[in-house]
């Protein structure tokens, strides 16, 4: 796989509520460039809320979301997207295109390309997923995790600097999510800068450089894996390893 | 066998209707699929546009189109089309004469689109939140996630309503009578009653029933074709796929 010009993300003090309900409450995540970052948790801590603030699919209320030591909430969100890739619980494939159709359908309404080059970039990116030979199926044709793999080709085909997964594997059959889980951590060893919502505690352990606990709207806590999962300092933490390990 | 020469007289007079089939296939029928694909093609458009603004986030946009629905859905055709014909006709007249027709396909237009926009409204609300969501992740607008995206996945799945109400469009063409036609603008309908009335029978009535049936019949036979292709999709091999796949995760 190619090797990518990283950038770092930023998430400092960033507030969310949906009416009276307050989802972050001041979440503050630093992800160096290159690094993958795991956003482990119980349900409604907000994790996927906080992926939804940092490409703005959701608009903070207070705080601010850096992408290379620059703030992204003023300029416009559409151009802001366009950096940063996301891939979804339920994969979110378009059902009424082909499979190469997802990917060059941003690639030349988005990035402009004439149709045969947005081919021959959906095609190399159909590789790397090793599905080249699913390109012209319709997505519903495909399994789970293959459609998941399309899903990342189609973000990593418009060349994004960071790369959200929410709960990627979540929905897949259990014999089906180390596909997706091996891609994912080849994609970091590329050097991508991801940020990575999971229960998959064993990827987060082996593939993240550090682990982010939320709890409540907030990180608790946070450090490289080996401290997260073997010497957590906060109770709730501890408890929350405790019934998912 | 009284009452079945009379039925006899009555449906099946060959003659009246084999006098009147030249008429029925060079104007009724021509007629009819002009007013009905006109109508088509105005509503379609018109009715798109309606469940776009009654899909607003503003109000100002969504309650026009609330109320244009309820209004137009409302009435019986006949009504609308007896306002439209005629009460706007005294304007019209300046553009394109005393001809009923442009104001005809108008009220028909209008109608369909009540209908059409609530078909496409539902259509494109039952597409997945997601959808949209991976859209605009992607960095499309919302103009364009909609416009690529979502309401082409939305006429998809309503495709067979859609085709109900050109089957409804095809009989109500039939109304525009009402409007006064030339000789040269009667639809099946007309000419199946003028005739009628010419011969004291019912049977050019009936074979104007008949060429209903060969526009009508089809389209009922696409939409089964259409909601049986919506309800099993494409065959596909659900084990085979998943085969291939942990042959591949185990690489």
């Amino acid at each position: 796989m190619r090797t990518i010009e990283a950038t770092s993300l930023e998430v400092t003090g960033v507030e969310l509520a949906f009416g009276n309900n307050k989802v972050l409450r001041g979440v503050n995540l630093a992800v160096p460039a290159g690094h993958t970052a795991c956003v482990i948790g119980p349900s409604g801590s907000g994790k996927s809320t906080l992926l939804r603030a940092i490409n703005r699919l959701l608009e903070p209320d207070a705080g601010d979301v850096l992408l290379g030591g620059e703030s992204v909430l003023r300029g416009d969100a559409d151009v802001l997207r366009r950096r940063i890739g996301m891939v979804f619980q339920h994969f979110n494939l378009f059902p009424h295109k082909s499979v190469l159709d997802n990917i060059t359908l941003p690639l030349r309404k988005i990035k402009q390309l004439d149709i045969e080059a947005a081919q021959s970039a959906a095609r190399a990116q159909l590789e790397l997923v090793g599905l080249a030979h699913k390109a012209g199926a319709r997505p519903g044709t495909l399994s789970g995790g293959q459609q998941q793999r399309v899903a990342i080709a189609r973000a990593l085909a418009m060349k994004p600097e960071v790369m959200l997964f929410d709960e990627a594997t979540s929905a897949l059959d259990p014999e089906l999510v180390k596909g997706v889980l091996a891609l994912m951590a080849d994609l970091a060893q590329t050097g991508m800068t991801m940020v990575v919502v999971t229960h998959e505690m064993g990827f987060a352990r082996e593939v993240a450089d550090q682990v982010a606990f939320m709890d409540q709207g907030v990180v608790v806590e946070s450090g490289v894996p080996e401290q997260i999962f073997t010497d957590a300092d906060s109770p709730r933490l501890r408890q929350f390893l405790a019934q998912v390990l | 066998m009284d009452i079945w020469s009379t039925l006899n007289d009555t449906f099946l007079d060959w003659g009246s209707m084999k006098e009147v089939l030249p008429e029925m296939l060079k104007v009724g029928l021509v007629n009819t699929l002009i007013l009905a694909a006109a109508s088509v093609v105005l509503g379609t458009v018109l009715g798109m546009i309606v469940a776009v603004l009654a899909l607003s986030t503003k109000p100002w946009l969504r309650w026009p189109a609330k109320i244009y629905t309820d209004i137009f859905r409302g009435l019986p055709a006949i009504l609308t089309i007896l306002l439209i014909g005629q009460g706007l006709s005294p304007i019209t007249r300046h553009w394109w004469g005393p001809n009923p027709y442009p104001l005809g396909i108008l009220a028909l237009s209008l109608i369909a689109a009540a209908y059409i926009g609530e078909i496409f409204r539902s259509g494109i609300q039952s597409i997945e939140k997601g959808q949209l969501e991976a859209a605009r992740a992607l960095g499309f607008s919302y103009t364009d996630g909609m416009r690529l995206v979502v309401i082409p996945q939305g006429v998809r799945r309503v495709l067979p309503a859609l085709v109900n109400q050109f089957i409804a469009l095809v009989k109500e063409s039939s109304l525009v009578y009402f409007l006064g036609l030339l000789a040269s603008q009667r639809e099946l309908f007309r000419i199946g009653q003028d005739a009628a009335a010419t011969n004291g029978n019912l049977s050019p009535l009936l074979l104007a029933g008949i060429f209903y049936l060969i526009i009508t019949v089809p389209l009922t036979h696409l939409v089964n074709h259409f909601d049986k292709r919506l309800r099993e999709g494409r065959p596909a091999e659900p084990e085979d796929v998943k085969l291939e796949e942990l042959a591949h995760a185990n690489h």
